[in-house]
């Protein structure tokens, strides 16, 4: 894939989130990684990206395709994306299977089997076969944040979004996780991820966009950006991260 | 049976008796004379007052539910003409007492649209006072479900519709259902103010019957009696919904 933005904005009240925001990444990016420090603005790239956030200014490009501002075409475009969140956010009062079927068959035009179908084949995939009759309660955070990518894969989505799917979980869950975006990767799934983890940025991505005060410091081949950075906020932020892993 | 409920029923028990013996304590220091057996020849009359009570508090429950879900989605509302109507619409109706509204809606409002049936016009007029308090319920409902289940709702492809029907709604009535059965307790003892555009309904009842019967009381204390035999239950089934639906934590 390949993922371009060209000076977008986008704020919250006086917060400037996003203040011209461009990149532009290879054409055969499969995992582009948006790293920075806290605040820097990759949540809300991330979301621009996906079309879940229109930005007030600026121009998303996606597959060399604008992505479109009209509200009806913004929410079919965003129907072709899967998202995960930090929260997990499931519905809390539906169970796992639940939680899956219900968009498959409301918004995807699934019939019921089908749909039903295809929830059970993701779940056991992600090791909760087990758990589908489970409320979000009733399960632990690795598996709550399973259940999440197992919703956002359903519908065989062009790109898979996650925002920051591990820091709410502790080490243990995180590498459950983990371990199941890698394969995701792996096996083709195109996947943008903001994420603090950096060593697993390290090994599954292959493209990074480096963020800091809404701004792109850096973008570039994931090789390149580890290896040999050029901007001095890349590096010392590299250094920073590495100092205790 | 288990611990707990076995010493919950003791405690019940015992304040029952506690407070039986304080209610008749009370009650023979004013040395009342009841005369149960002349009121007791009114009974068909406290029946048909109890049913229409009853008949009235079901149809106004039902407008209120309708007036508050249709007022919380106008104050709701970005269209600022439909904002500020339903917010003026809850604010008149909460702050001003009952008694004057049903006063003018049936004797000015009904009669200039020509509606001459006490009985409707009562339970709508009661249906959209209540209604006001419900918006309200309810619009704190759906504002505490926070804004990551909107975001989540939108990140999986539903539209505003689906967003309300299928998430905020479900976990809105939830938080909703302890604020509505208190309301609705109180609209079935607020249906007692009816009386005053000429519903004979059971508190009038009972007054036409203590004077028929020259007593001054003895209908109260089965009034009483009516009333909660329908709100205690009331009031025990939102709670087992509540369970039912107690999904968080």
């Amino acid at each position: 894939m390949k993922l371009e933005t060209r000076e977008v904005t986008k704020r919250y009240g006086d917060f400037l989130a996003l203040d011209g925001a461009s990149f532009q990444t290879n054409n055969d990016s499969r995992v582009v990684a948006l790293l920075g420090p806290s605040g820097g603005g990759k949540s809300t790239l991330l979301r621009v990206l996906g079309g879940l956030l229109l930005p007030e200014s600026g121009e998303v490009v996606v597959n060399d395709q604008p992505l479109p501002n009209e509200p009806g075409e913004a929410l079919k475009n965003l129907r072709r994306n899967g998202f995960v969140f930090q929260g997990y956010n499931l519905f809390p009062h539906l169970s796992a299977l639940q939680n899956i079927v219900l968009p498959l068959a409301a918004v995807h035009d699934f019939s019921d089997s089908v749909a039903h179908e295809r929830a059970m084949e993701l779940l056991k995939r992600l090791g909760l076969e087990e758990h589908f009759h489970k409320r979000p309660a009733e399960l632990s955070g690795g598996q709550q944040q399973r259940a999440a990518i197992a919703r956002a894969l359903a519908p065989r989505p062009d790109l898979l979004l996650l925002d920051e799917p591990t820091s709410a979980l502790d080490p243990v869950m995180t590498g459950e996780v983990l371990d199941v975006i890698r394969e995701l990767a792996e096996g083709g799934q195109q996947i943008v991820l903001a994420t603090h983890e950096i060593s697993f940025a390290r090994k599954v991505a292959d493209w990074i966009v480096f963020l800091v005060k809404g701004r792109v410091e850096e973008s570039c081949a994931a090789e390149q950006f580890f290896e040999q950075p050029t901007s001095a906020l890349a590096r010392e932020y590299l250094a920073g991260l590495s100092r205790y892993r | 049976m288990n611990p707990p409920s076995s010493r919950r029923l003791f405690w019940s028990f015992a304040l029952l008796a506690v407070v039986s013996l304080g209610i008749y304590v009370t009650f023979a220091a004013v040395h009342y004379t009841w005369n149960w057996a002349s009121i007791w020849g009114y009974r068909s009359q406290f029946i048909w007052g109890w049913f229409t009570t009853l008949g009235i508090s079901l149809g106004a429950m039902v407008v209120s539910i309708i007036v508050g879900f249709a007022l919380m989605i106008g104050r709701r509302s970005s269209c600022m003409p439909l904002h500020l109507l339903s917010t003026g619409i809850v604010e008149v109706l909460r702050g001003s007492p009952l008694l004057v509204q049903l006063l003018l809606g049936y004797y000015i409002v009904a009669t200039a649209l020509h509606v001459g049936d006490p009985m409707i016009v009562g339970t709508v007029l009661l249906g959209c006072f209540e209604g006001a308090y419900l918006a309200e319920i309810f619009r704190g409902a759906v504002e505490s479900i926070s804004a990551s289940q909107r975001e989540a709702a939108r990140a999986v492809g539903f539209d505003s519709a689906q967003t309300y029907r299928f998430v905020i709604i479900p976990q809105a009535v939830r938080r909703a259902l302890p604020g509505t059965t208190g309301q609705m307790v109180s609209l079935i003892k607020d249906s007692s103010l009816l009386s005053v555009i000429g519903i004979e309904e059971l508190v009038q009842k009972v007054r036409i019957m203590n004077s028929s019967s020259y007593t001054a009381l003895e209908g109260y204390l089965p009034l009483a009696v009516a009333y909660l035999v329908v709100t205690i239950p009331l009031s025990w089934y939102a709670r087992k919904l509540e369970r039912r639906f107690a999904y968080e934590t």
